[in-house]
């Protein structure tokens, strides 16, 4: 009886104790969701594959990245299936708001510099002021200090510039989407038939198999033109690795150049046909300087 | 005289068991620190609503995930995407109860335990933590430490990042609870 008495008592206690749970969560639904929620990790990198994400480093975090590009997979066992023939792009991305970052890179394909500006326009979030999608707008340009011989070109004739919107949504919190409609202007260009200004739009995927692990795919399709005519569409499908303060993403790609002048206008390899590159990008994040 | 003295009486029963009733606040402090040799992590949460009823002892905590703040973005990102999973599971609660609660609450700093079940990433454990309760200036304050250890909540660490974060993790509350008005319109 007394036992019965007790364990009713108990129940009656924990009853209670949930009651003004309940009661703290019924009270306040507008504290509960009371600020907008800004979606995060969108993609795991800065960089998808060849495209660049929306995502950006972050204020006061220096990510330092090393992009690697072997040569194509059917080159033969001579060339050791493309590993002979590495290019190489290093570069270092700097968060100076959660929006704003600044990165300068140089790449080892026509000794190119290059440098951009990426701002986070929109961010997607849910609650108050709800935004269904991301939109990060990123300007680039690159300079290739490859000497011609004599005459010597000029300074402005080596100069690309790049614009592009990013569009991205996390759908789940495994799958996420991107759209890039990109505009390239070429200063100067191999041909008489090459444009200067080419057109193209890109799409990107990433799907989270584990938390750690990520399937990951991006395509570039260059609008009808001359430049179409005689270069291929940029195919890449990798996989995402985290590790800590690391991301490291494997992937397969028809393109070897790493900068949008690069894969989105020149690239020549037929992935069907064997043309494909291995490459990697390994980012290292570290925190110059704290949030709060 | 007598009028007034009675009067007088009730207006103070009234006023206590005023000061006796439910308080609660949105706007809460939860902070957890992790320290190993490696580095140390810390993180702040200021949108923590809680309520306590002093006539019957009872508490309740709920912690929004996403609200922690971390110094470094990365880690900020791990916390939600990777431990805590805060899309699956927004939000952290504790229901408990002060043992032994004898009402009213006296005056001055009261040491207690508190008994109740904490879930966090979808796990309820039953913890028993030491707090304090304190009235003062018509406000109810609320300081509790005490260790949480991610295993028991499933929370799992990769073995690549094991040597940055510590076993158990050391939780903080401070609050400050404002009475409820009796009859809350609902809208």
């Amino acid at each position: 009886m007394l036992l019965l008495a007790a364990v009713l008592g108990l129940s009656a206690r924990a009853q209670a104790q949930d009651d003004l749970l309940k009661e703290l969560e019924t009270q306040r639904p507008d504290s509960l969701a009371p600020t907008r929620d800004i979606t995060m990790a969108t993609f795991k990198g800065t960089h998808i594959i060849n495209s660049q994400s929306v995502e950006t480093p972050g204020k006061g975090t220096l990510l330092f990245l090393i992009q690697h590009r072997f040569g194509t997979l059917n080159s033969g066992a001579y060339n050791f299936f493309g590993l002979d023939q590495a290019v190489l792009r290093l570069s270092f991305e700097y968060g100076l708001t959660d929006r704003l970052t600044l990165g300068a890179g140089r790449g080892n394909q026509e000794k190119t510099f290059d440098g951009f500006v990426k701002y986070r326009a929109l961010r997607q979030s849910e609650g108050a002021r709800a935004m269904p999608v991301s939109v990060t707008l990123l300007a680039s340009s690159a300079l290739t200090t490859l000497k011609f011989g004599t005459p010597e070109r000029s300074m402005g004739s080596r100069l690309t510039y790049t614009y592009q919107a990013l569009i991205a949504r996390k759908i789940s919190s495994g799958l996420s989407v991107q759209l890039m409609p990109t505009f390239i202007h070429r200063n100067f260009v191999d041909s008489r038939q090459d444009q200067n200004d080419v057109y193209a739009i890109g799409g990107a995927f990433r799907q989270k198999l584990t938390k750690r692990l990520a399937l990951t795919g991006d395509y570039y399709y260059v609008l009808p033109g001359a430049t179409a005519d005689s270069f291929r569409n940029a195919l890449g499908v990798g996989v995402d690795i985290e590790t800590g303060g690391h991301v490291f993403q494997l992937h397969f790609t028809n393109a070897q150049g790493m900068i949008e002048k690069f894969f989105i206008p020149q690239t020549r390899g037929n992935f069907f046909d064997g043309d494909i590159y291995f490459g990697f990008n390994v980012s290292r994040a570290f925190t110059v300087k704290d949030r709060r | 005289m007598n009028y007034l003295l009675t009067f007088a009486f009730s207006l103070a029963c009234l006023l206590s068991a005023q000061a006796q009733g439910k308080y609660s606040t949105r706007a809460g402090l939860v902070l957890f620190f992790s320290a190993t040799p490696i580095e140390d992590i810390d993180a702040r949460n200021s949108q923590v609503a809680a309520m306590v009823d002093l006539t019957t002892g009872q508490v309740a905590f709920t912690v929004p995930m996403k609200a922690f703040q971390f110094k470094r973005t990365l880690m900020q990102e791990h916390f939600n995407e990777n431990y805590v999973e805060s899309d699956k599971f927004p939000r952290a609660t504790f229901a408990g109860a002060v043992l032994n609660y004898q009402p009213p609450l006296p005056t001055g700093p009261q040491t207690v335990q508190v008994e109740g079940d904490l879930t966090i990433h979808g796990v309820k454990r039953r913890i028993k933590v030491p707090g304090t309760l304190e009235l003062r200036n018509g406000q109810l304050l609320v300081k509790a430490k005490f260790i949480v250890a991610p295993a028991d909540y499933n929370i799992e660490i990769p073995a690549i990042v094991r040597a940055n974060i510590a076993k158990t993790v050391e939780v903080t509350v401070a609050l400050t609870a404002d009475p409820v008005a009796p009859a809350q319109p609902t809208k």
